[in-house]
C-alpha cells in the first residue's frame, strides 16, 4: 500500500469526480444523472479515505460511513421520485420534464 | 397668582373634555333642564375661576414696580430638535393680562348667557364643549411667550370657529348650509395663515429665536435691514387680516354669523378677531421698525373700516348688520396700530369687546323671544315686549355711536386724534366718516327692531323678555359700555397724571414709540375742535336715523330707489363674494379640473405610474426565458459560476 503514491488516489478521486459532474450536465436520462451523483459522492469518500490513511486519522473513516448512510437514504428518495415522475410523464428524459418554470 | 396663570388655560381645557366626553351622559341622566344646567355651569365656572386667577396676577402684577411687570412662567419644555429649543411658557405682562382679562371677563358672561340661550338645544353639550376648547386655545394665545405658543393658539381658535360656525350642521344658511360658511372661515384663514407662517420662519431666520423678548431686544438693538423688517411685518399683517378680517379677506366674517348667536359675540366680536390686532401690538417695534408696512396697515385699516360701515347702512339681517359694524370697528383698531397708536388699539379692543358683545347678546335675546327671525324689516315695536334687552341694546348703541361718557366715546376718539396728529387729516376724516356711518346703521338697527310699527305677524310670533341668566350678562355688559372707557380718558380731560391705560401698557410700545419717533406736539385746542366735529357728526346721524326710521319709513324707501345703484352696490357687499367667486374660487376650480386632473394627474402622474409597471412587465418577459425549467441547464451555470469563484481565487492566491 505504502508505495503508491497519494498523488494516484486523489487524481482518480478528481477524475471520477469530474466523469460524475460530466454525467449530471451532459445526460438525459434521470437514473443516470442519478447514478452520475453517487459517483461524485464516492469521489469524495475515496478522497476521505485517503487523507484519513495518510494522515493516520480515522475521523475521515468514521465519516465516510456517515456519508454512505446519507447517500443510501438519499437514493431510496430519489429512486421515488423518478417513479412518481415515470407514473405521470411517462418518462425520465430530464429535458422533456421542464414544468420548472413560469 | 401670576405663578398659577396655567390654570387659565388648563381648566377650560378639563372642562372641554368633561363635556366632551361626559356632557351627553349628564344630559340623558338628569330629568329636564338639569343635566342642562350641570353642563352649562361647569363650562362657565372653568372660566370664572380663570378670570378670578387672571384678576388675581393682575393685582399682584399692579402691586410691582413698573419694571418687574413683565414675568415669564416655564411650564415644560415643548420642542428640541436640534438647535430649536421651544419651551411651552406663557409671559405675563401688561399686554396680556389685559387681553386675558377681557377674554375670561367677556367669556364668562357669554358662557352664562348661553345656558339661556342654547336651552333645549339637542347638542347643548357639545356647544359647551367648544366654547371651553376655544377659551383654552385663546389663552394660548395670549398668554404665550414665544411665536410658537402663539401660533398654536392661533389654529387652535380657528379651529374652534370653525367647529362653532358650523355648529347646526344640519340648518340651512342664505344660499347653502351653515358648513359651508364654516369651510369658507376655515379656507380663507388659512390663506392668511400662510403669510403668518411664513412670518414665522423669516423671524426664526432672523433673530434665530421665536422667544418673543428675545426677537424684539434683537430688533430693537440689531442693525438689521429694513427691507427685512418690512417683510417679517407684512407677512405677519397678512395673517392678521385673515383672522381680524380686513381687506381683502373680511368675507368669511359676515358668513361666519350661521353660528349660534353667543359664538358670534364670543369669538367673532369680542376676542378671536382681535388676535390679529394682539399679534400686531404685541410685534410693535417689528412694525414700527417698517415705516412703510405700518402705512398699509393704517390704509387697509381705513378701507375696511369705512367699506365696512357702508355696507352695513343696507343690511337687513340683524347679526348682518352687527357682522359688518365688527370688520369695521377692527378696521379702526388696524387704523390705530398703523398709526403707532397701539395702546389705543388694544383700548379699543376692549371697549368694542364690551359693547359689540353686548351688542350681538342683545340681538341674541331679540332672535331668542322673536323664535329665530333675524329680519330687522321683520321686527319693530319690540320696545314694550323686551324692556331690559332694549335698555341695554341702547346703551351699547349709544356706546359704539360714541356718544360721550361712554367707552367707545373715549377710545374712538384716542383713535381719531392719532389718526390726525400722526397720519393727516385724509385719515381724521375717513375715519370720521367712518364715525357717522356707524352711529347712522346702528341706530337704523334700534329703530328698526324697537320703535315704531309692529310688522310682525302676531299669530306666529309671540316676542317676550328673555330669562335673568340671559339678561343679568347682558346688564353687566351694559355697565361695563357706559364706565369701561373712564380707565383710559385722553390726557386734556385726566391732566395731569395722563392717560391710565396708555401709562399701564407704556412699557410694552416704549421701544416701538422711541423708534417711530412721533407725536409732534398738537394743541389740547385741536384735539378738542375734532372731538367737537366728529360728536357732533355722530349726534346728527343719531337723529336722522332715528327720525327717519322711526317717524317716517317711507323716506328711507324713497332714498333707497333715488339711489337704486348704489343701494343694489350696497346691499350686495360691493359683489366682493361673487368677484372673489369669479375671480380666484372658479378660477382655481377651473385649472384643478381642466388642467391638474384631466392633464396632470390623468397623463402625468398616472403616466409615470403606470409607465414604470408596463416597463417592468415588458422587459421581465424578455427576461424570463432566461428560465427554461430544465434543471440541467440550471447546473450548468451553478458549475460555470463554481469554476470561475475557483478560478479567482486560484488567480488571487
Amino acid at each position: 500500500m505504502s508505495t503508491i503514491p497519494i498523488e494516484y488516489y486523489l487524481i482518480l478521486s478528481a477524475f471520477m469526480f469530474c466523469v460524475g459532474v460530466a454525467g449530471v450536465l451532459l445526460r438525459r436520462n434521470a437514473i443516470v444523472v442519478f447514478m452520475c451523483i453517487e459517483l461524485m459522492l464516492n469521489s469524495a469518500n475515496l478522497t476521505l479515505v485517503t487523507f484519513s490513511s495518510y494522515l493516520g486519522n480515522s475521523i475521515g473513516q468514521v465519516f465516510v460511513f456517515f456519508v454512505m448512510t446519507v447517500a443510501a437514504a438519499e437514493a431510496a428518495v430519489g429512486l421515488a421520485i423518478i417513479i412518481a415522475i415515470f407514473r405521470n410523464k411517462k418518462t425520465v428524459n430530464i429535458d422533456e420534464i421542464n414544468i420548472f418554470k413560469w | 397668582m401670576i405663578n398659577l396663570i396655567f390654570l387659565t388655560t388648563l381648566l377650560p381645557l378639563l372642562g372641554f373634555l368633561f363635556n366632551g366626553l361626559l356632557g351627553r351622559k349628564i344630559k340623558n341622566a338628569f330629568p329636564d333642564a338639569i343635566g342642562e344646567n350641570i353642563i352649562g355651569w361647569i363650562g362657565s365656572s372653568t372660566v370664572g375661576i380663570s378670570f378670578l386667577i387672571v384678576l388675581g396676577a393682575f393685582i399682584q402684577t399692579i402691586g410691582l414696580p413698573a419694571e418687574e411687570r413683565s414675568n415669564t412662567v416655564n411650564l415644560f419644555s415643548w420642542l428640541s430638535v436640534g438647535g430649536i429649543q421651544i419651551k411651552f411658557a406663557y409671559l405675563v405682562d401688561q399686554l396680556s393680562l389685559t387681553m386675558s382679562l377681557i377674554v375670561t371677563g367677556v367669556g364668562f358672561l357669554i358662557h352664562v348667557y348661553s345656558i339661556g340661550y342654547m336651552r333645549d338645544d339637542k347638542s347643548f353639550w357639545r356647544f359647551f364643549a367648544y366654547l371651553n376648547l376655544f377659551i383654552f386655545a385663546m389663552m394660548n394665545l395670549i398668554l404665550g411667550d414665544n411665536f410658537l405658543v402663539l401660533f398654536l393658539g392661533w389654529e387652535g381658535v380657528g379651529l374652534c370657529s370653525y367647529l362653532l360656525i358650523g355648529f347646526w350642521y344640519d340648518r340651512k344658511f342664505e344660499k347653502g348650509t351653515t358648513s359651508q360658511a364654516a369651510k369658507k372661515a376655515f379656507v380663507v384663514n388659512r390663506i392668511g395663515d400662510f403669510g403668518f407662517l411664513l412670518g414665522l420662519f423669516l423671524i426664526y431666520v432672523t433673530f434665530d429665536s421665536l422667544i418673543f423678548k428675545e426677537v424684539f431686544s434683537k430688533a430693537s438693538t440689531f442693525p438689521i435691514a429694513e427691507s427685512t423688517f418690512g417683510l417679517i411685518a407684512l407677512f405677519l399683517f397678512i395673517g392678521a387680516t385673515g383672522k381680524s378680517a380686513q381687506i381683502p379677506l373680511f368675507v368669511w366674517l359676515p358668513d361666519a354669523m350661521a353660528g349660534p348667536t353667543p359664538v358670534s359675540a364670543l369669538i367673532h366680536a369680542a376676542t378671536m378677531v382681535t388676535a390679529g390686532v394682539y399679534m400686531v401690538s404685541r410685534a410693535s417695534i417689528i412694525f414700527a421698525s417698517a415705516p412703510a408696512v405700518m402705512t398699509i396697515v393704517a390704509i387697509v385699516g381705513l378701507m375696511t373700516a369705512i367699506v365696512a360701515a357702508s355696507i352695513g347702512l343696507v343690511q337687513n339681517d340683524i347679526k348682518k348688520v352687527l357682522a359688518y359694524s365688527t370688520v369695521s370697528q377692527l378696521g379702526y383698531m388696524f387704523l390705530a396700530a398703523g398709526v403707532g397708536a397701539f395702546s389705543a388699539s388694544i383700548f379699543h379692543v376692549m371697549t368694542h369687546a364690551f359693547f359689540k358683545a353686548l351688542l350681538f347678546l342683545g340681538a341674541g335675546s331679540v332672535i331668542h323671544g322673536m323664535h329665530h327671525e333675524q329680519n330687522i324689516q321683520k321686527y319693530g315695536g319690540l320696545k314694550k315686549y323686551m324692556p331690559k334687552t332694549y335698555l341695554t341694546f341702547f346703551i351699547a348703541c349709544l356706546a359704539i355711536s360714541g356718544v360721550p361718557g361712554l367707552s367707545g366715546f373715549f377710545s374712538k376718539d384716542e383713535i381719531l386724534w392719532n389718526a390726525y396728529s400722526n397720519g393727516g387729516f385724509v385719515f381724521w376724516l375717513i375715519g370720521a366718516v367712518t364715525a357717522m356711518l356707524t352711529a347712522f346703521y346702528m341706530f337704523r338697527l334700534l329703530s328698526l327692531t324697537f320703535y315704531g310699527t309692529e310688522r310682525f305677524n302676531h299669530h306666529h310670533f309671540h316676542p317676550h323678555e328673555s330669562p335673568g341668566v340671559m339678561t343679568i350678562p347682558l346688564i353687566i355688559l351694559a355697565l361695563l359700555s357706559v364706565i369701561g372707557g373712564y380707565i383710559g380718558l385722553p390726557k386734556v380731560f385726566a391732566g395731569e397724571h395722563g392717560n391710565l391705560f396708555e401709562l399701564w401698557l407704556e412699557p410694552i410700545y416704549a421701544p416701538a414709540i422711541t423708534k417711530l419717533e412721533m407725536f409732534g406736539a398738537h394743541s389740547h385746542l385741536e384735539e378738542l375742535l375734532l372731538m367737537a366735529i366728529s360728536v357732533a357728526a355722530a349726534l346728527s346721524a343719531i337723529y336722522f336715523a332715528l327720525r327717519v326710521y322711526r317717524e317716517k319709513p317711507h323716506i328711507a324707501e324713497k332714498i333707497s330707489n333715488r339711489f337704486k345703484g348704489l343701494y343694489n352696490l350696497l346691499l350686495n357687499k360691493y359683489f366682493v363674494d361673487e368677484v372673489y367667486e369669479a375671480g380666484v374660487v372658479q378660477p382655481i376650480q377651473k385649472i384643478s379640473e381642466k388642467f391638474l386632473w384631466h392633464i396632470f394627474d390623468v397623463k402625468f402622474i398616472d403616466g409615470i405610474v403606470n409607465g414604470v409597471a408596463s416597463l417592468v412587465d415588458k422587459s421581465s418577459g424578455v427576461i424570463r426565458k432566461v428560465q427554461t425549467g430544465i434543471a440541467q441547464s440550471y447546473a450548468v451555470i451553478m458549475m460555470v459560476g463554481i469554476a470561475i469563484v475557483l478560478l479567482w481565487l486560484i488567480i488571487s492566491l
